[in-house]
């Protein structure tokens, strides 16, 4: 047993948010929140996985050992491919800001509408 | 003080507190590497049996816990969407020639070596993906790969040309209708929604699975054309910015 596989998905989630806090450019940003989304795939994966276990592919698979958990595997992979598009939504939202407003510092931004 | 300084000094407290109640949830996890739940271990012995895919992952995505995939691809799409809107709506009318011609000796040789075979493999990663590992949403993001290679091994041109935006909004639009679709044929036949209605095969057969395997096309399909939707468009402003050399010279 260890803990260090959770330990690794709360670091993620806690430096991401810290990066959410502390972001000074929008495309930081965006990068920070999918290190948070990381994370869940992390602990997912970590929930999943058994030891002495093999793929979940029956195809070929060896006799007698147990499967790993294919629940979230699924889970995992689906949000992978769809946070890709969500990422790139937001990066168009960044690069529309600057367009717009000329700068990537949300805070700036606010203090230009007075 | 700044406002960054003050979220920061914010963030401390709350952070630690975050932390705690996070450990907290971790703690009531399964160990690491321990057997887990009855509903993982019902799928991973009885999904072959029941729905003829040896990809017990496939067989789950699209058939056990398909309804949840088809929200995932519905966002998937509004992604794509809005991020075309976004970027479109603010690009200027006036549409100059890309230029961005490759100067690397190296990256024109990927264009007969590297492009024919990763599309391959995408579009292998799509068609056994519900037998061998893969599937629809791997396989349509290494096909995008390749479109995007011949942009790097050629130009934004070939890749326009390629990828004719008509062509790409098409299958990006099918793919998300043919999942809708076959999800509501099930319906019509007098089953529950995406019940499936297609023979289910020989196990181990490419044709196996009964609407898994159409799924898994579909979904690959608009994976592919989603993401090759947004290369475009971020590749578009990119272009914009590479400076006219050649106009420059003369």
């Amino acid at each position: 047993m260890s803990v260090f596989p959770y330990l690794v998905a709360g670091v993620l989630f806690i430096a991401g948010l810290y990066g959410v806090v502390s972001s000074r450019n929008y495309i930081h940003l965006a990068v920070c929140l999918t290190v948070m989304q990381s994370s869940t795939y992390v602990a997912l994966i970590t929930v999943g996985y058994l030891t002495n276990g093999q793929a979940p592919i029956t195809k070929g698979a060896k006799p007698g050992k147990p499967l790993v958990d294919p629940v979230v595997q699924s889970l995992t992979l689906t949000d992978v491919v769809v946070s890709v598009a969500v990422l790139a939504l937001v990066l168009s939202l960044a690069l529309r800001a600057y367009r717009t407003h000329g700068t990537l510092d949300p805070d700036e931004m606010r203090e230009m509408r007075g | 003080m700044s406002r960054v300084r003050r979220r920061v000094l914010f963030f401390v407290p709350v952070g630690i507190a975050m932390a705690a109640v996070l450990a907290w949830g971790l703690v009531g996890l399964p160990s690491f590497g321990l057997p887990h739940s009855d509903y993982a271990r019902y799928f991973a012995q009885h999904a072959t049996g029941q729905r003829h895919t040896t990809n017990v992952v496939a067989a789950i995505v699209f058939d056990y816990r398909g309804w949840d995939t088809m929200g995932e691809e519905l966002i998937m799409v509004s992604g794509v969407m809005g991020t075309a809107l976004l970027l479109r709506s603010t690009r200027g009318e006036e549409h100059r020639a890309a230029r961005d011609p490759v100067t690397s000796e190296l990256l024109t040789w990927l264009r007969p070596g590297m492009i024919p075979l990763v599309l391959l493999l995408g579009l292998w990663t799509i068609s056994y993906g519900y037998i061998t590992p893969g599937g629809g949403f791997q396989g349509g993001v290494i096909g995008a790969g390749a479109a995007l290679l011949t942009w790097l091994a050629g130009s934004y041109q070939r890749y326009q040309v390629l990828t004719p935006d008509p062509l790409v909004d098409a299958a990006e639009g099918g793919g998300a209708f043919v999942y809708l679709a076959v999800g509501l044929a099930g319906l019509a036949a007098g089953g529950t929604y995406l019940h499936n209605l297609i023979p289910l095969g020989t196990t181990g057969d490419l044709a196996s699975g009964g609407t898994i395997a159409v799924l898994n096309a579909a979904t690959g399909l608009a994976v592919a054309a989603g993401l090759v939707l947004i290369f475009h468009e971020f590749l578009e402003d990119y272009t914009e910015t590479v400076p006219d050399v050649a106009a420059e010279e003369r």
